[in-house]
């Protein structure tokens, strides 16, 4: 069966594994497309017509190229709205709202500090980088304050937008599967019970085991 | 029921939805939060955003936090009055809206956000800004800037030739951006320029400009 969908990208890269992880989720069959990043394919010409910060992953359906994670999520949430997880990004404009407003949550509050501590504890070291001790400290603070108000959140309701499992929460995948299995922050999630307790829960999900064997190496 | 935005018109993040409501022409009631007296800290404020972040909006019985969320929610629950914010009758266009509107968070606002901050939010604090934190930035800034430049010679707005929301998030900081020292990189690319002229010339964006007055009358 011919697909239309084509993600370019490495799966190891957090977010192409994000839009993995939704395509899984709402069972969007898809061809993924190797981009040789060591080579420097992604700041090539014929790739920045695609992705025009030379960045992954880059998106096409059905010649439609989109680029930005979190916006490719939504696109398939919406193009795909009656397959799979239905619920993945609401079936209601107020779930739809309470939802985006925990992405935004990811997107300004958690990303940027897991981000910085993923690349500095997991992935430096890889590529024989100096790490920044400064930076390791400073977001780790930050991401304490960030886990301290999700510990509290996810004692009220079973995910972060409500008792379902939502685009919200599958955000936060890719981050956190790096700092819980390839670094000593993973502490940070499991000492929180509440934290440990939905970590436990989104992580299990087949979506996402199924993008944790495409990062293994072949 | 009137919505009530509780936030500062100063704010940059309120501002943000302030001017979407303008363009929607959606009444609202401005409540305002003193950020000095700590009001965003109270446990009243907390119970709306746990984060204590400006702004929240309350709607009936809907309540949300962050800004780029609470945008999204006004265009689409206003979809049929006002500016089209979202193109939400073109699937295609609407999917290059959510695009640009991510590019906004994850490539702009994370260049011109900490410029904003040491300029404007250190002195406050009797701080001195740190010129290294500024020329870093706007090195990542003029880089993103370079990409729209390139976007804005063949499509007359971000998203294409179509005012959107992803236009409009721009806004607040590059309206506070402008009034420090190195607006030039924006006034200096022609493409640039046009169209922050031709965004700031709409009147929704004037009436939101007249209460955003950080660093004036000290």
């Amino acid at each position: 069966m011919a697909t239309s969908v084509k993600v370019y990208g490495p799966p190891i890269s957090t977010a192409v594994s994000r839009v993995l992880a939704c395509l899984h989720e709402k069972e969007v069959p898809y061809q993924l497309i190797p981009v040789n990043m060591a080579k420097g394919e992604h700041k090539k010409p014929e790739y920045l017509k695609i992705q025009p910060f030379g960045q992954v992953p880059a998106f096409e359906d059905e010649g439609f190229a989109l680029f930005e994670s979190r916006s490719i999520c939504r696109y398939i949430c919406e193009k795909y709205a009656k397959q799979g997880n239905k619920g993945l990004y609401g079936e209601n404009p107020l779930a739809k709202a309470s939802i985006d407003q925990w992405i935004e949550a990811e997107s300004h509050g958690f990303g940027p500090p897991s981000s910085v501590l993923v690349f500095q504890l997991a992935f430096a070291p890889r590529m024989k980088l100096k790490q920044d001790q400064g930076a390791i400290r400073q977001n780790g603070e930050k991401l304490k304050k960030v886990l301290d108000v999700y510990e509290e959140r996810l004692g009220e309701s079973r995910f972060l937008a409500g008792d379902e499992f939502t685009l919200a929460d599958l955000s936060h995948l890719p981050n956190t599967h790096y700092l819980v299995n390839s670094t000593d922050m993973g502490e940070l999630f499991t000492e929180r019970d509440n934290v440990g307790r939905w970590w436990s829960e989104i992580s299990s999900r087949e979506s996402w085991q199924k993008v944790v064997e495409m990062q293994k190496p072949a | 029921m009137v919505l009530k935005l509780h936030g500062l018109s100063v704010s940059t993040n309120t501002a943000r939805v302030v001017a979407c409501l303008h363009e929607k022409d959606v009444d609202f009631e401005l409540v305002p939060v003193d950020l000095f007296a700590r009001g965003n800290k109270e446990p009243s404020f907390l119970a709306k955003n746990p984060f204590g972040q400006i702004p929240v909006l309350e709607d009936g019985g809907i309540t949300l936090f962050e800004s780029r969320a609470i945008t999204s929610y006004v265009a689409e629950k206003f979809k049929e009055t006002g500016t089209d914010l979202i193109r939400h009758e073109s699937f295609d266009e609407a999917a290059l809206v959510k695009v640009w509107t991510e590019v906004e968070s994850q490539q702009y606002h994370p260049a011109i956000c900490p410029i904003i901050y040491e300029f404007f939010g250190k002195p406050v604090q009797g701080l001195e800004p740190d010129q290294a934190v500024i020329d870093a930035n706007l090195e990542k800034l003029e880089k993103v800037l370079n990409v729209y430049e390139a976007k804005l010679s063949s499509t007359k707005y971000l998203a294409g030739d179509f005012y959107s929301l992803a236009d409009l998030h721009h806004f607040p900081y590059t309206f506070y951006f402008m009034k420090t020292t190195w607006g030039s990189v924006i006034s200096d690319r022609p493409h640039v320029k046009a169209w922050w002229d031709d965004i700031t010339s709409r009147p929704a964006l004037k009436k939101v400009a007249e209460g955003m007055t950080f660093g004036e009358n000290q």
